[in-house]
């Protein structure tokens, strides 16, 4: 083994310039890919966090997930009636105090209720469709960041008002709202309030930021014209990954159909599949590509130690030990590649870190970078890989070389 | 090992060998040859007659397109790539015409090459092995030189000594004195001719000196790759 190594550690350092070139590509391949993945695990997590942090982790709605068993069908085995038109006027939970004093013992974190209503927002000239969403102040910070998403004024101003209201930012924008503004609510049922806006909020998510507003639950009850109604228990938990099983576990001890962030956003994560499918083919190709410099210099390398190889083969060594010999070599340079990517990779990502961008769609003025030992394990390994693969085939042919057609040739 | 003075170390029975092409070239033809041990045999015939082409062929290094090659009574032709391979590294020694050195290993790593590829040593045993080797071959100050900083002469033995590294029964030797001046060639024959008498190896040597073939036990004479002659030389000295 020593012998193997030694053999190829003389031909590395014989060649130095050009492994050093081989060795270069492969550590441009491998830090390039880990700040591929960097950036796009880095976008991605950032992406989730806001999403995550701008909604509740599980949302349980007064709806249920199949329609109730119709009269017909419970006394008539034959009976099955599809497509049945819900009530106009959902009802709301029911018991929503007691529901939620039956969860929270077990909850790994905190629920609210929730009135969520749609209603068109009038103001000056503007009609904007938005989500009115009626919450308890004292209970919201155990379920959103909204307490400190608030801009000019705390989430205690809905009591300073009668039918005070909050807007996202690029809400209050669109229509040229200020603070103390009395816009006008409306509801598809008929329903009409005066509200008075009291602050703003900024989640950074624009879809909730120019088309959410908050209001107290009792003002929610009004604008639904249903006193005591409850629609909708937002739930936020310590570990948002576990939404998924949490959001069955409520649903089968209530009821009521619960959905986690994740299931809310299955396209998204889909989407997100596509993404990183994406990118593990466009690494792939940077480090195949780097593989061939790897093909390179070991054919180069055998095609130079002909006689060496002949003169091995003459003394008795066997294929084996010969195939061996540059197999080594392309992992010594995969290795080294591997280990120059991986300060590269680093640098890469520590270099784009620092860049400051100015971007109306992103809320942070630096680039989101994840760090994880995994993308640089990843990279690793498959330029190693692929390294040992390239220099496979012209080891075995240059193991497979018959030695006298060499001596021959060269007496 | 023991060898039977009468078991024949190697032997060819019929062996012809014919490089394929175009026009097909014969460099062996129809030979039958038994080499026995404590031989100091020398090859001899005119350029082109096929003595390297036979030596690869008794060496192993070649296999004949038909007949047999034997040694120690074992045939050789249904031997896998690595059996043969293995059967180099243990049994035969080979000297080249050009000494075919590795250039990057030091002359003590070449000669411990072998042993390592064997690996039957520790470190330490090869190492002295080598310097022993290298010493007794008047190369005791040069272990740490590469091949390229010495002389022909120095460098053919060097390759005597790397031969010898397994220990080898029969040392295979190709002109060993083809590219060196009088005076280094007389040395290195001198090497090869103690390894005969004192150390009891079979020694087989193409050259085409005729003054150094009369010198050795016996002369086999190629023309076209047929042995015309194979005798004995009475008046060589006798083995010790
Ligand atoms: N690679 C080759 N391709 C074709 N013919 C070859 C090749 N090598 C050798 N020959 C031919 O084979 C024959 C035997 O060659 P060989 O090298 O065995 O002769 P030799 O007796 O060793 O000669 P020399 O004394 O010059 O070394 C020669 O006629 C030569 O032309
Ligand atoms: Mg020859």
């Amino acid at each position: 083994m020593n012998l193997i190594f030694d053999i190829a550690w003389t031909h590395v350092l014989a060649r130095l310039r050009q492994t050093g070139v081989a060795i270069a590509g492969v550590a441009t391949g491998v830090g390039f890919s880990i700040m591929m993945a960097s950036l796009m695990q880095g976008s991605q997590d950032d992406f989730i966090k806001q999403l995550v942090n701008a909604m509740p982790h599980i949302t349980v709605s007064d709806e249920r997930r199949a329609p109730p068993p119709q009269p017909a069908e419970r006394f008539y085995d034959a009976a099955e009636i599809h497509n049945l038109t819900p009530e106009a006027r959902r009802r709301g939970i029911k018991n929503p105090l007691a529901t939620m004093a039956a969860l929270e013992p077990w909850l790994p974190g905190g629920i609210a209720p929730t009135v969520r209503v749609q209603a068109i927002i009038r103001y000056a000239s503007h009609d904007v469709a938005t989500a009115v969403v009626a919450i308890d102040p004292r209970r919201e910070a155990s379920v959103s960041d909204l307490p400190k998403q608030m801009r000019g004024a705390t989430l205690a101003a809905l009591y300073r008002a009668t039918n005070a209201i909050i807007l996202g930012d690029r809400l209050s924008e669109k229509i040229g709202a200020r603070i103390g503004a009395n816009i006008t609510l409306q509801t598809s049922e008929g329903a009409r309030m005066n509200a008075q806006v009291v602050g703003f909020f900024h989640t950074g998510v624009r879809s909730v930021d120019e088309s959410t507003a908050y209001v107290l639950v009792k003002t929610g009850q009004i604008l639904a014209q249903q006193t005591g109604l409850i629609n909708e228990l937002r739930i936020r938990l310590g570990d948002p990954m576990i939404s998924r099983e949490i959001a069955d576990r409520v649903e089968r001890e209530t009821g009521y159909k619960s959905v986690s962030w994740q299931e809310a956003h299955e396209d998204l994560m889909s989407s997100f599949v596509i993404r990183n499918l994406i990118m593990f083919t466009v690494v792939g190709a940077i480090l195949l590509v780097a593989s061939f410099g790897t093909y390179n210099i070991i054919s180069t390398i055998t095609h130079e130690k002909a006689r060496d190889i002949a003169i091995m083969k003459s003394l008795g060594l066997s294929e084996f030990t010969v195939r061996s010999i540059f197999v080594v070599e392309a992992s010594i340079i995969g290795v080294a590649g591997a280990a120059v990517g991986f300060v590269l990779g680093y640098l890469l990502c520590v270099g784009l870190g620092s860049i400051e961008i100015k971007s109306p769609f992103l809320d942070t003025d630096r680039l989101p970078l994840a760090y994880s030992y995994v993308h640089y394990l990843l990279a690793g390994i498959v330029a190693l890989l692929s390294s040992v693969v390239a220099g496979y085939q012209p080891a075995r042919k240059a193991a497979r070389l018959h030695p006298v057609e060499i001596i021959r040739g060269a007496t | 090992m023991s060898i039977d003075a009468a078991t024949p170390l190697i032997e060819a029975r019929k062996v012809t060998r014919i490089l394929p092409g175009i026009v097909p070239t014969t460099l062996v033809s129809d030979v039958d040859l038994v080499i026995r041990p404590h031989e100091f045999v020398a090859i001899t015939g005119p350029s082109g007659s096929g003595k390297s082409s036979l030596l690869y062929l008794l060496g192993l290094l070649d296999v004949p397109t038909s007949g047999e090659v034997l040694i120690e009574g074992k045939v050789t032709t249904v031997m896998t790539e690595d059996e043969r391979a293995l059967a180099r590294l243990t049994m035969l020694g080979f000297v080249f015409q050009f000494h075919f050195l590795l250039p990057e290993l030091t002359v003590r790593d070449n000669v411990t090459l072998p042993m390592r590829a064997l690996g039957r040593l520790s470190r330490e045993q090869m190492l002295e092995r080598a310097e022993m080797l290298l010493s007794s071959l008047g190369l005791a100050d040069h272990m740490k030189k590469r091949p390229d900083q010495l002389s022909g002469g120095q460098r053919q033995r060097v390759a005597v000594a790397r031969s010898l590294a397994n220990e080898p029964p029969v040392i295979l030797a190709d002109e060993p004195t083809g590219s060196l001046d009088s005076k280094a060639s007389e040395q290195v024959f001198e090497v090869l001719q103690e390894l005969v008498a004192v150390q009891g190896k079979t020694v087989v040597a193409v050259t085409h000196d005729l003054a150094m073939a009369e010198r050795m036990d016996r002369q086999i004479e190629l023309l076209d790759g047929r042995i015309i002659s194979d005798h004995a030389h009475p008046a060589a000295q006798a083995p010790a």
